[in-house]
């Protein structure tokens, strides 16, 4: 009986059905009206040392790092794969950039070195993926655990430090009164949709995250897809990791980008990714890594003590994924109208 | 090569001979962690500078990192015969076995650095810096420096961690004494360069533009040199509108000192050599009434000594 109930709730749920993006856009507005009640000055943006100044400013310009990966990281789990690794990649490319800095290359060279280091990190991730067939989680593990350790052995077991304004620029600088990672941002996104929505790389990525086999039989070279998924995300780390490492001109290999991967995957997930593949959101996803983001910064505006931080996070987080469940969200309602049943009864 | 077997094996009888009591013809044994970081090589070979300047004879062994290189190395110190042992010990745990052996052999052991983890009277005592008296030393310049009255926002290390709790403690301990010294804001930072500078990036914006706020104080150099990068890019003037003060002594806060973007840092000295030694060579003489840990001072570094600290140093 309840049964049917549910069945008929979720038909009308269904009649009514609102676009995917709204959630976590509820989740969105939700956490930033409570920083206005918070701290009143919440909205406030003037203009300091010729750049934007003010809390929202902060929330875009300290999501950078996570946006470009996340991006990156919501492609290979479109093809039902994922990178544990991009954490490191981030921690690697910057101790490249670092010693090639410390090498008086010029900031094109080092870009491209960067770059390349991400680029190969991707690829290897991929050919162990597609190539040898282990399993994703595993395949990034092990560069995600080695990872760090190539990259304290680039730094030489320190951490290096720098001027450069290239990378000053590229990092904390401003074009007009707009960071320029903001930018950076704007264009891996556009380049991103163009080829995920003007070529067929796109379909064929979603193809074959949903049914590999169907995909290769019915001609996409599923394995040149999975490499340039991962090849992609590698090269979305290795930006982050530029931007880490130029906004503290400094490279740690231990912390850079700690716990990159899970925000990344977290993001997916909230911008209503599934980790069985098969749809890439790459504008849901920049919404997911707004919430974490919006979360953190919130966090350490409200003078909780930092013994709490996770739980807070974590508390919301799972409010947030609650909300995103048709299931969750039929059985509350299913919950409601029996309870407003038998009050009137 | 036998010319110097025989030299040690004469230094050898002769420090059986002298009732452990003259310094020149002691023989150390000391243990140590491994050579990790910058620190620990640096507290090496002060402690073999320093060695040397005394006339000891000081065995030295690296233990890697592993613990059981570091068993082994004091079993050979007990089966020669050392007039003590001194051990700066990789774990807190598995020490009841060795220091027993060593009691039995009537030589005394000495703890640097960390502690451990066993029965009180299988050692001397305990030499090392404090966590607590850091944040004490921190206290008392800021308190000094700001004549009683400030406001303070803290960038606090890793949760949990002995060196934040401590820092904290010991900082709260002497601002308590002034009741115009509060602290405004405090977060974690991670004791990174990037987590320092978000935390501060927010603490900004939610104190409007560090008003009323007249110091910051980071648990570690490395967020305070975050916090320095974001205030500047707040357009503030740390160093000169307000007061920064951290702990550890690495070479970029001291050219941050220099340059005046900071104020003041505690060392984590490495030359902690002769504090070592006088214990040591204290107790062979006879007083035995140590404390279960010897507190050795921090340094605290400011504009006044930062050019001799650097030319000691070789920073550039």
């Amino acid at each position: 009986m309840s049964d049917i109930n549910l069945k008929k709730v979720g038909a009308a749920a269904e009649k009514r059905a609102l676009p995917a993006a709204v959630w976590p856009l509820v989740a969105l507005a939700v956490i930033l009206i409570i920083d206005v009640i918070i701290s009143p000055s919440f909205f406030s943006i003037r203009v300091v040392e010729g750049r934007l100044y003010g809390s929202l400013v902060d929330i875009l310009y300290r999501g950078t790092p996570p946006a470009l990966i996340a991006m990156g990281m919501a492609i290979v789990i479109g093809s039902r794969g994922i990178d544990l690794s991009v954490g490191s990649v981030v921690a690697m490319s910057g101790a490249v950039m670092a010693a090639l800095i410390h090498g008086d290359l010029s900031p094109v060279i080092i870009v491209f070195g960067t770059l390349g280091m991400g680029l190969i990190c991707g690829l290897w991730n991929g050919t162990l993926v597609a190539v040898l067939g282990i399993q994703p989680i595993i395949a990034t593990l092990i560069l995600m655990v080695s990872g760090r350790g190539i990259a304290l052995m680039i730094n030489g077991g320190r951490i290096p430090t720098f001027r450069s304004e290239f990378f000053e620029f590229v990092s904390t600088g401003s074009i007009w009164v707009i960071p320029t990672r903001l930018f950076l941002v704007a264009f891996v996104l556009l380049v991103l949709w163009l080829l995920l929505r003007k070529t067929a790389f796109g379909l064929f990525v979603e193809s074959v995250g949903s049914n590999t086999q169907a995909a290769r039989l019915s001609g996409i070279g599923t394995r040149v897809v999975t490499l340039s998924a991962y090849g992609i995300v590698g090269m979305c780390a290795a930006l982050a990791g530029m931007v880490i490492t130029g906004d503290t001109r400094s490279s740690d290999a231990v912390y850079a980008g700690v716990d990159s991967e899970l925000d990344a995957i977290l993001a997916v997930v909230l911008g209503g990714g599934s980790l069985n593949g098969g749809r890439i959101y790459l504008g849901t996803t920049l919404i997911g890594v707004l919430i974490i983001q919006a979360l953190t910064t919130s966090i350490l505006m409200s003078g909780l003590p930092p013994e709490y931080n996770k739980l807070v996070k974590a508390i919301v987080i799972l409010v947030v994924l609650l909300l995103q469940a048709p299931k969750f969200r039929t059985a509350v309602t299913a919950l409601f109208r029996t309870g407003k049943g038998k009050a009137k009864s | 090569m036998n010319k110097s077997h025989l030299l040690g094996a004469v230094t050898f009888g002769l420090g059986l001979l002298a009732a452990a009591g003259s310094a020149s013809a002691l023989t150390l044994g000391f243990s140590q962690v491994g050579s990790e970081g910058d620190w620990r090589p640096a507290f090496s070979a002060d402690m073999k500078a320093e060695a040397k300047k005394r006339g000891i004879d000081l065995k030295f062994s690296d233990a890697q990192g592993k613990e059981e290189n570091q068993l082994k190395a004091v079993r050979s110190f007990i089966a020669q015969g050392v007039d003590a042992i001194i051990i700066a010990p990789v774990v807190t745990t598995g020490w009841d076995a060795v220091l027993k052996e060593a009691k039995e052999a009537k030589i005394p052991v000495f703890l640097a650095d960390r502690d451990v983890e066993s029965d009180k009277d299988l050692y001397v005592t305990r030499i090392s810096a404090d966590f607590n008296l850091e944040g004490r030393l921190a206290g008392a310049w800021l308190a000094a420096a700001a004549k009683g009255k400030c406001n303070v926002v803290e960038l606090q290390g890793t949760v949990g961690s002995a060196p934040a709790i401590e820092r904290k403690k010991g900082f709260e301990a002497v601002i308590k004494e002034f009741p115009d010294i509060k602290i405004v804001k405090s977060q974690s930072g991670d004791f990174t360069t990037a987590g320092g500078k978000e935390v501060t990036e927010s603490f900004i914006k939610a104190t409007d533009g560090f008003k009323d706020v007249c110091a910051v104080y980071a648990h570690n150099d490395n967020m305070q040199l975050g916090a320095i990068q974001a205030m500047k890019e707040a357009g503030l003037k740390p160093g000169k509108d307000y007061l920064m003060v951290s702990v550890d002594g690495v070479p970029d806060m001291f050219k941050a000192i220099k340059a005046g973007d900071a104020n003041a840092s505690v060392e984590l000295r490495s030359d902690i050599g002769k504090d070592i030694y006088n214990v040591v060579e204290a107790y062979l003489k006879g007083k035995h009434d140590f404390p279960k840990w010897v507190k050795i001072a921090s340094d605290l570094h400011t504009a006044d000594d930062v050019d001799a600290v650097m030319a000691k140093r070789g920073i550039k």
